[in-house]
This record gives C-alpha cells, sequence and structure tokens, in this order.
C-alpha cells in the first residue's frame, strides 16, 4: 500500500496552509514530519485523509483519488490517531475499540466473531485488555491514548497517520506508544506517517524526515540530512547543537538558551 | 490472548434482553392503563380485549367475560389514548436521544431546533381563528401545527446554511433565533385572543385529551418513518457524536448523515408535538435515564429509549387523567413532576453502585 501527495496547495480563504508539497510514503515506513506551529502539518494530514480537498494537486492512494473515494473505503485502508478530543458519553473501552471494525461491516449488520477477534489483538496489542468494560472517560490521558491506538489498530489499516499523538504524555507513556507505532511498521508492514512536534522523538524513530515551514517543504531526508543546526536555526530560528544519539546513533538536537548566548558562541561541537 | 468468550457473548445477550425486557413492560403498562379510568376494568379482561385484537396469537386468548361495555369504552376511549401516548413518548425519547448524540451534548431536547414554537404558532393561530378543519375527526389545531412546524424546521435549515457546510452550533443558534421569533408572534396573537386564550394555554402545556384514532392515524406514518431513519443512521451517530473528524476517519461522511438524522428527528418531534402539544422533559430525561443504564451505544440506546419513552408517557398519562378525575392535569405538568426526581433517583444510584 502507498500514499502519494503531487503538489498539494490547501489555502484557508486568502491564507496559503500548504504550499507545492509533495511526499510519499510506502509499507513499512515511518516518516515524520516536523515544524513549528502553524506550519500546516495537520492540514496537510486532512488533505492527506480526504478530509479537505486540495485546491492543486492530487493525493492517490494506491493510485485513487482520495479525496474522491467513499469515506468508508478510505477508512479501510488509513486510520488516523491525533490528540485526544473530546468523548462526550460514557463509551466502554470495548465499544470505543469497536467502532474501529465500522469500515468494514455492512450498515445493519452485527459485528462477527472475527471482529471480535481482531477488536480483542487490538486491544491485546496496546496492552488495554484489562480495561474492556471500563468507561474511557475514567482512563487517564495515557490510557486513553491507547485505547485510540487500539482503535486505529481495530481498523487493519495499511497507513497510520498520527497528529501529534504524544504531546501530552509523560516520557513513559510517550516511548511506550511510540515503540507501539514503530513496532506495527516491523510487524505488520504498516506505513506511518507522523506529525511530531518534539524533533529528538522524531529523529529516533523515523526513518525520513520531512521539514515543514509556512506550508513548503524546506526539507526532507535521512534524520542526519534534517536535523541539522542551520535547518534549525532557519525553520525554528532557535540555536542549537547536534549530537549523536550515544544508543541509537541517530541525531539529537540540544537547544541553546540565549542567557548562555556569549560563552557557547566560540565553541564548535566536535561533530 | 483469545478474546475472552463471556465479554463477547454477554456484550450481545445484553442488548436483546434488554430490549425484550422493555417490550414486556411497555405491554404491561398500556395494559394497567388501559384498566384505570373513571370505570375500574380488570385486567385479565383488559388483556384479553387487547390481545385479542392481534392477529396470529388472537386464537390462543381467551375470551373471559368481557362485557361489551367494557370492549367499548377500551378500544374506543381508552386505546387511541394509550396507543397516541407510546407513539409521542417513543417518538420525544428517540428525537431526543438522536440530538444528545448529534451535538454531543448531553442537555439537547427535541425543542432545541425550535420545532415546538413553530407548531405552538400553528396551534395557537387555528385555536384562536378557529380555522375550519378538512380532515374527519381531527380539528384544525394539529394539522396546522405540523404544517407549520414543518415550516420551521425548514426556514431553520436554510437559515443556518446547512445544504453548504456549516456547524451545528450555527444550526442551533439559528434554531434559537427562529423560535424567538415565532414566539413573539404567537404572544402577538394571544394578546388579541381573549376567550380562546385558555385553550392555547392547555395545548402549549402538553395533552392527550379528547384524542381519536384520527390522531394516531395522522402521527404514526411520520413518526414510524422517522424513527426508522434513526435507527438505521445508529451506528452513524455512535461516531458523529465524538466529533466529525472521528467520525471521517471511521468512514462516515458527517456532512450527509447529520442532515439525514436531523430532518429525521425534526420530521418525528413536528409529527408527535401537533397532536400532543409541547409536552416537555420525555425528550430529555428518557434518553438520559436509559443512557445511565444501558450505555450510550446508540444502537441500544435509540431503541430502547423510543420503548422506554411510550412506557414513561403512558404512565404518566394515566396519572394525569385520574389523580383528580374528573378533571385532568396536563400531561406536560405530571412528565416534569414525576421526571425530575426519578432522574435523580437514577443518578444517585448510579454514583452509589460505582463507588
Amino acid at each position: 500500500m502507498r500514499l502519494d501527495a503531487f503538489s498539494v496547495c490547501y489555502n484557508y480563504d486568502i491564507i496559503t496552509a500548504v504550499d507545492n508539497v509533495s511526499l510519499s510514503l510506502e509499507s513499512g515506513e515511518f516518516v515524520g514530519i516536523l515544524g513549528p506551529n502553524g506550519s500546516g502539518k495537520t492540514t496537510l494530514l486532512r488533505v492527506l485523509t480526504g478530509a479537505l480537498k486540495p485546491w492543486a494537486g492530487t493525493v492517490l492512494l494506491d493510485g485513487e483519488e482520495v479525496h474522491k473515494m467513499r469515506p468508508k473505503l478510505v477508512a479501510q485502508k488509513i486510520a488516523v490517531v491525533a490528540q485526544n478530543g473530546y468523548i462526550p458519553f460514557p463509551f466502554s473501552v470495548l465499544e470505543m475499540v469497536m467502532m474501529g471494525r465500522e469500515p468494514h461491516m455492512a450498515r445493519l449488520s452485527r459485528e462477527s466473531p472475527q471482529d471480535m477477534d481482531i477488536v480483542f489483538e487490538a486491544m491485546e496489542a496496546t496492552g488495554v485488555t484489562h480495561l474492556a468494560e471500563r468507561s474511557v472517560l475514567d482512563l487517564s490521558y495515557g490510557e486513553r491514548q491507547r485505547v485510540v491506538i487500539a482503535r486505529a489498530l481495530a481498523q487493519e489499516p495499511g497507513i497510520l497517520l498520527l497528529d501529534e499523538p504524544t504531546s501530552h504524555l509523560d516520557p513513559g507513556y510517550r516511548m511506550e506508544i511510540m515503540d507501539i507505532f514503530k513496532s506495527l511498521t516491523r510487524r505488520k508492514n504498516i506505513g506511518v506517517l507522523a506529525v511530531l512536534h518534539d524533533v529528538n522523538l522524531a529523529s529516533v524513530y523515523s526513518d525520513r524526515l520531512i521539514m515543514l515551514n509556512r506550508g513548503k517543504k524546506v526539507a526532507e531526508g535521512l534524520p542526519w540530512e534534517v536535523v541539522t543546526k542551520e535547518i534549525m536555526k532557519s525553520v525554528y530560528g532557535v540555536r542549537a547543537v547536534v549530537r549523536k544519539h550515544p544508543v541509537v546513533g541517530c541525531p539529537q538536537v540540544m537547544l541553546v538558551p540565549g542567557f548562555i548566548d556569549g560563552r557557547v558562541e566560540g565553541e564548535s561541537p566536535k561533530d | 490472548m483469545k478474546p475472552d468468550p463471556v465479554t463477547h457473548s454477554a456484550y450481545r445477550a445484553k442488548r436483546k434482553k434488554s430490549l425484550v425486557i422493555l417490550t414486556i413492560l411497555l405491554f404491561a403498562a398500556m395494559v394497567i392503563a388501559a384498566g384505570v379510568g373513571a370505570v375500574t376494568i380488570p385486567i385479565a379482561e383488559v388483556a384479553s380485549i387487547l390481545f385479542r385484537r392481534i392477529p396470529y396469537i388472537s386464537k390462543y386468548i381467551p375470551n373471559i367475560g368481557a362485557q361489551d361495555v367494557y370492549e367499548t369504552i377500551i378500544l374506543e376511549v381508552r386505546l387511541p389514548r394509550i396507543l397516541l401516548a407510546v407513539i409521542i413518548g417513543g417518538a420525544l425519547a428517540g428525537a431526543g436521544a438522536t440530538l444528545q448524540g448529534l451535538f454531543g451534548n448531553p442537555l439537547a431536547d427535541p425543542y432545541i431546533m425550535g420545532i415546538s414554537s413553530g407548531a405552538a404558532l400553528g396551534a395557537t393561530i387555528a385555536i384562536s381563528y378557529k380555522l375550519p378543519s378538512f380532515f374527519p375527526g381531527l380539528s384544525s389545531v394539529p394539522i396546522a401545527a405540523f404544517l407549520a412546524s414543518i415550516a420551521t424546521m425548514t426556514a431553520v435549515y436554510f437559515l443556518a446554511g446547512v445544504s453548504g457546510r456549516v456547524s451545528m452550533d450555527t444550526y442551533l443558534l439559528s434554531g434559537v433565533v427562529v423560535s424567538s421569533f415565532l414566539w413573539a408572534v404567537m404572544s402577538f396573537i394571544m394578546m388579541l385572543s381573549g376567550d380562546s386564550l385558555r385553550e392555547i394555554m392547555m395545548w402549549l402545556m402538553g395533552s392527550l385529551s379528547n384524542k381519536g384514532y384520527a390522531h394516531v392515524k395522522m402521527a404514526f406514518p411520520y413518526v414510524g418513518f422517522g424513527i426508522s431513519v434513526l435507527l438505521v443512521m445508529a451506528r452513524d451517530l455512535n461516531l458523529i457524536c465524538l466529533g466529525d473528524d472521528e467520525a471521517r476517519h471511521l468512514g462516515v461522511d458527517p456532512e450527509p448523515a447529520k442532515r439525514i438524522i436531523m430532518l429525521a428527528s425534526s420530521l418525528v418531534t413536528a409529527a408527535s408535538v401537533s397532536v400532543g402539544g409541547i409536552i416537555g422533559f420525555v425528550g430529555l430525561i428518557v434518553p438520559h435515564t436509559v443512557r445511565m443504564v444501558l450505555g450510550p451505544d446508540h444502537r441500544l440506546l435509540l431503541p430502547a429509549s423510543v420503548i422506554a419513552g411510550g412506557i414513561f408517557l403512558v404512565s404518566a398519562d394515566t396519572v394525569a387523567r385520574t389523580l383528580i378525575a374528573p378533571s385532568e392535569i396536563p400531561v406536560g405538568v405530571i412528565t416534569a413532576l414525576v421526571g425530575a426526581p426519578f432522574f435523580f433517583y437514577v443518578l444517585r444510584r448510579r454514583k452509589m453502585s460505582e463507588s
């Protein structure tokens, strides 16, 4: 399964949110999208799911134009995990994860034993099986996010789009959830496209990175090609030192605060 | 780990069992209601008279000494009113459950979209100008109320620009504004219509007195059709109440689905308000109570609310017509008086069972 965007543009009235962005994602790949606030990351994601129709350019899901496909068909192939939304009613965890089967079910049919198997397998994968009967409203933010991920897995997607899925989580939960996503690319050959805020996290987990700024793609490539001192400066306007992660070997950014300016100026990073 | 078979089957059995129990309760409430009144009729005889009217099972029901008088009272006087209570109660509770899901707001009720104000204006005009009726057995009031509420529904729909892409908030706001405009017009007409004021007030409070099969026939097709549509959309409603994006990610295009759901619930509300007046609280409290007991899954919540709404309104109406007989209390007064304390009872019990 593959997702390709060709020269996609999207405007909100006169404000350009996404400007001529092309990208592609294949099965088993983990691609991170980085960029400052308001750089068009979320809008790009919405164009990729077909929720927004691009003003120019096109998005192809396995060669088919995504915004012309029925949402149900798209949902059979693409699952989305965003930040937790407002849930108005106390759905149980089981009911919530079961909703992931909706794209595969006919309108008036009941879920089959196979659907149930898939749902329980998904809950198992994110470790929420023991919460099955609990109301999602009683769960912590981290637990709730794992329920939403289980629901996405129950969709049996070929492609997973993530919109800052870990931004409100503590380091423990964050690594746990990112590990789940990474293992999906290996075990299930799912392609993951993740909008991430945390540059270091993105660098650790992504095979490829895309950097957006003001709606434009300003860099794309391996983490070492995108996470550089120069790009950190030009995109985020921050002074940064880039070092190698001692265990993973990917680039890690250390930000230099303003008050320390004078002392760091003369020192040059060793690598 | 293999899926837990207990959880699996319990999950499905719960649905079936609750609906069966509610249906039995509904029939019980109808039978009791048919026996209670100025003339009290023993339950066995009521059951015999009623169930012999149902095809297929009629031959198994013994005819236990039911006198013709009883039969006339039950079939001609009480049954149409009971059926109407079931239809209206079911319609209001079903529409309420739907709108609470649609707006993702547990405070929504069927009247939130201004339909009741349209119906009220129609009824007020028909009553104070004594419009002539064209249908046998049906005064001009329900007809005028229905036409006006459909007109209101259309107006709110287009004023909010729902044909384009618009948020539910705009729709709600449009409903509120149209509704206060209509109430103003109605108050003006009421002010000028000295002698029919009491009749208008009675209508506004909601009452099922002096209703016959003509009213049942008028309301049932719209309510039946609308509720069927809503039941088919129950699954979409589960996703829509989580937000437009979530719904889309799970394969439901939210805009057309919301439009269908809105129109169907408006139709159901319009039909029931036209024949029963503005009966408050049913559409708010019944879905709430059902949700607290059975959970928020609309595939169970909607049908269960419809049946429970029927039970609730039949019971409330029975109290309304017997409590200070031969006078009647408007049933809307009873639903509010009984509904509010009952609601808190359920709320408390739930809190206690949780701790």
